[in-house]
């Protein structure tokens, strides 16, 4: 095995040539749903944990730095490693909510 | 391109899923015990599902040419139960000795409480016990940082473990530095929505190097995709990377952390005899 070099084997033009459209949708989805939120029925969840996580998360995609997978997950993660006193919830919830 | 699937829940698959593995160059599984999707009753039903994982799982594979390996636990999301994780750990000592376990897995945390810690301890004792390979689940989402931080810590800390023979697995982009730099094997498992899929997955390995990785399909009862490594494989292809690098990631690997245990063994193809 050759020692390890951490660039892609792609180059950028390669990437956008094969992968542009799937990445293309995924942006609408997201500009879609925040779309949705502002026609939803009733807005009662403007401060919802997850959707300020979310929005967090919108920011550093534009902040210009790198890294933004790992910044990313860190702005969903609980970095409180106390543990727990006893089970509240079987299942996590995709965001770390302060107040929970 | 043959591989081997590390962390394939085939209780909760059909034989057509065996068959779908088989066909797209599966040579072994390996199955660790985990959550039902409901809390057990009782210690019966972990000895209804221990007995399947070492019999009927194994029988059921070998039709297809498939060699089933397991691991022994009581899972995370059970383990808030004291006394029924007392009543389990008693059991498993009994399993160790059958030919297809490999170890004890996959244990960990889930919601990272006082009692899954201490269930996850008791499970590493066990194992130090009966020098067992280990398999360790992560919690997911926005538990797993914290939940990894704590397992990496705890595992480090005891002198008793040699990290090349501890599998801890779901790693993530935020996670898969602190597994690897203690030396432990870091597992990436390929989930068709919701988690790691297998271009992230193809990230982590292009930044991190091949060594010490593997991948799964952590297929389950869940949405999951038992031929996830298949598609690894191809997207792993579609991003320029050569096949000796694949293999590397999809067979060489788990063949050298499952090796540390003198039980495992893939079926010789070469010789003509009768599968099953
Ligand atoms: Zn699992």
């Amino acid at each position: 095995m050759e020692p390890h070099a951490s660039a892609s084997p792609l180059s950028q033009s390669e990437f956008v040539d094969r992968y542009f459209m799937e990445h293309r949708v995924q942006v609408l989805e997201l500009a879609a749903f925040l779309d949705r939120l502002d026609r939803a029925r009733e807005l009662d969840a403007e401060d919802d944990f997850r959707l300020r996580s979310l929005r967090e998360a919108l920011a550093i995609l534009v902040d210009g730095g790198g890294t933004r997978v790992q910044r990313v997950q860190m702005t969903f993660s609980d970095r409180d490693t106390t543990p727990l006193p006893s089970l509240d919830r079987q299942s996590a919830r995709g965001a770390y909510d302060p107040e929970r | 391109m043959e591989y081997l699937d590390l962390h394939a829940h085939m209780v909760s698959r059909t034989t057509d899923d065996y068959r779908a593995m088989a066909l797209t160059g599966c040579v072994a599984v390996t199955e660790p015990a985990f959550w039902a999707g409901y809390d057990r009753p009782g210690v019966e039903a972990f000895v209804d599902y221990f007995n399947r994982l070492v019999d009927f799982e194994p029988q059921r594979a070998a039709q297809y040419g498939i060699a089933h390996f397991t691991w022994m636990c009581l899972n995370p999301k059970e383990a808030e139960d004291r006394e029924l994780t007392r009543r389990v750990l008693d059991v498993i000592p009994s399993y160790l000795e059958r030919p297809n376990v490999l170890g004890i897995g996959e244990i960990g945390l889930n919601r990272v409480t006082r009692n899954e810690l201490a269930g996850f301890k008791d499970h590493v004792d066990l194992a130090m016990e009966h020098d067992q390979l280990i398999h360790v689940h992560t919690p997911h989402l926005e538990d797993k940082w914290k939940g990894t931080k704590v397992i990496v810590d705890t595992l480090a800390a005891d002198q008793r473990i040699t990290p090349r023979r501890v599998m801890v697995d779901h790693a993530e982009e935020h996670t898969v530095e602190m597994i690897l730099a203690d030396g432990f094997w870091a597992g990436l498992t390929l989930y068709p929505v919701t988690k790691v899929g297998p271009s992230r997955a193809i990230d982590i390995i292009e930044i991190h190097g091949p060594e010490r990785i593997c991948v799964a399909s952590a297929c389950d009862w869940g949405e999951s995709r038992p031929t996830a490594i298949p598609e690894f494989v191809l997207e792993m292809r579609r991003r320029g990377h050569p096949d000796s690098l694949i293999r590397k990631v999809v067979y060489d690997n788990p063949i050298e952390l499952l090796s540390q245990s003198p039980k495992f063994g893939l079926p010789d193809r070469e010789a003509s005899v009768a599968w099953g």
